[in-house]
């Protein structure tokens, strides 16, 4: 038997509420993630009561009993959650949602996620209680507590060791906020952002400026899916997931800084896997959505799945070839985590969808194969490959 | 003694309520860097876990190394995400490896001008930075460059 996910699921519809500034929500968490659900299902043409399945990831906190009920789902057959914090999760929720069909466990499927910070926590503040234990003990109290000094660290290291300047990290943002500009979605539409504005920002923690770290949003982003033989049943081209892939190298989830292969996006094992899945190669990928919870997790992730190599960083990098319709690799087409909005990447693998409909704000003319890089740095992490039906 | 590197109010450090970095935390108190070993294998490993991720054996000890390392990362810190950092400025924290306890790696703050150029590979050696509070005591391993 050959285990494979590749065009046996597709997604029927994508949806996404209004995207606010956090803590900016007019509507409660769960508000949220309703509206986005019924936003995708309309736009699969379907009613919700025939969602038979939820997935999500980052310990969501909309339960998918209470969205079932709320949404009078005839039955309830699939509720799944990806283990793991961030944004790793957003590509894992969409092939476990993918592999409960393909398995014959569900036949509808939400992925979905939603976020109100303002209503919860927020992810980029330091512990305020006064006695810290466990991991925290032996990182916290040496002034390293958010995720951006977590992950500083190891950008830290790969930028020194491959001799990689800061102009890098800068034509990842600049293209964010490029393509931001063309979204009325985005929350930084009609916020351009150049040269000069990215080099005189403050620094967060170096090697990060204020513009390559990601927003903080409120709001909900969802999917349908459904499995591939009644793709064209629905009102618009379906894209086919092609691959998916999840997880982490060896003991990347050592404690304290301490997994062996430190400098990385944690894509090393799982890119061979996609690619493989998927049937395709780097220079066949049309558009790139790689999440940006820092543009130093994009720049490894392209790296480790193959755009380019180590070495070689100052080269690639430079924002045209990130600019949809004519760069290279038109990359974070909806302005992204960066310039967009911060649905934990979930709104990457909207794009991607969008992208392969020609829906997309900054549409790739004749893009096929849409590619998702989901939470880089984090363990364990996940990507995706979906694909139009020229590439079955 | 000298003044902590970083402004009071930040987290405090408490053993786990399950012992499991008991002995580090007892060791640091006593001006020694203990880190865990396994007596069946004898490697080393860090942070702690219940079992030897080497030879799954669950006989694991702590012993003292020299808390003498080299810089494997580096940050400077810019934006203050604790109150308490409030009016710090920048500092830097400091990814130490240990090559006497098998590479494995530590966090600390380095200590000198935060300002300073890090070159990775650096060797430091460790200091211990004792904070006597009222409600609980504890010590930090900071870090400083060799010449
Ligand atoms: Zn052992």
């Amino acid at each position: 038997m050959n285990r494979t996910l590749r065009g046996s699921v597709a997604v029927a519809g994508v949806g996404e509420t209004d995207y606010f500034k956090r803590g900016q929500s007019p509507d409660p968490e769960f508000k949220l993630a309703l509206k986005a659900i019924i936003a995708a299902c309309e736009d699969a043409g379907i009613s919700p009561r025939e969602v038979d399945g939820f997935a999500s990831y980052s310990n969501d906190r909309s339960d998918p009993s209470r969205l079932a009920a709320a949404l009078g789902c005839r039955e309830l057959r699939f509720a799944n959650m990806q283990w793991g914090g961030g944004g790793g999760g957003g590509s894992a929720a969409v092939g476990n949602a993918a592999a409960a069909i393909a398995g014959g466990l569900a036949d509808c499927v939400v992925v979905f996620r939603a976020l109100a910070q303002g209503q919860f926590g927020r992810f980029g503040q330091g512990p305020r209680r006064k006695a810290i234990f466990g991991d925290g003990a032996h990182t916290a109290p040496y002034g390293l507590m958010s995720p951006a000094q977590m992950f500083a660290m190891k950008v830290q290291r790969f930028m020194r060791q491959h001799g990689v300047g800061q102009a890098a990290l800068r034509a990842i943002s600049l293209a964010a906020y490029h393509h931001a500009q063309n979204n009325p979605r985005a929350v930084m539409h009609g916020r351009p952002l150049d040269e000069a504005t990215y080099d005189n920002s403050r620094w967060i923690v170096e090697p990060f400026h204020l513009y390559d770290c990601c927003l903080e949003n409120d709001g909900a982003a969802a999917m349908v899916l459904v499995p591939a033989e009644r793709a064209k049943d629905f009102p618009h081209a379906p894209a086919y997931l092609l691959g998916a892939a999840i997880g982490a190298h060896f003991r990347a989830g050592a404690p304290v800084h301490n997994t062996p292969d430190y400098a990385t996006s944690t894509f090393k094992t799982l890119a061979p896997r996609l690619y493989e899945m998927a049937g395709v190669a780097p220079g066949d990928v049309d558009v790139l959505q790689s999440y940006e919870n820092f543009t130093g997790g994009v720049l490894m992730s392209l790296v480790e799945h193959g755009f380019c190599p180590p070495d070689g960083c100052n080269e690639y990098f430079v924002k045209e070839r990130f600019l949809a319709p004519d760069g290279d690799l038109p990359l974070n087409t909806s302005g992204g985590n960066l310039a967009e909005c911060y649905m934990h990447g979930l709104g990457l693998n909207v794009e991607a969808v969008r992208q392969i409909r020609g829906q997309s704000s900054n549409p790739v003319p004749g893009a096929q194969v849409s590619m998702v890089i989901s939470g880089p740095m984090v363990t364990p992490v996940s990507c995706c490959i979906f694909g139009g039906e020229a590439t079955l | 003694m000298n003044a902590p590197y970083l402004a009071p109010g930040l987290p405090q450090p408490a053993p786990a309520p399950d012992g499991l970095d008991a002995p580090f935390w007892e060791g640091l108190a006593k001006g020694e860097l203990r880190l865990q070993r396994c007596r069946a294998c004898r490697g080393w490993q860090w942070g702690p876990e219940w079992i030897c991720h080497r030879c799954l054996s669950f006989d694991l000890g702590f012993e003292p190394v020299a808390p003498k390392g080299r810089i494997y990362s580096y940050e400077r810190v810019w934006h203050p995400v604790h109150p308490a950092l409030k009016d710090q400025g920048p500092y830097l924290v400091a990814l130490v490896e240990i090559p006497g306890a098998g590479g494995v790696r530590l966090v600390g703050n380095l200590l000198g001008d935060p300002r300073q150029t890090v070159p990775l590979g650096a060797s430091v050696e460790g200091v211990f930075e004792r904070h006597d509070d009222p409600d609980a005591s504890f010590t930090l391993l900071q870090w400083r460059l060799l010449d």
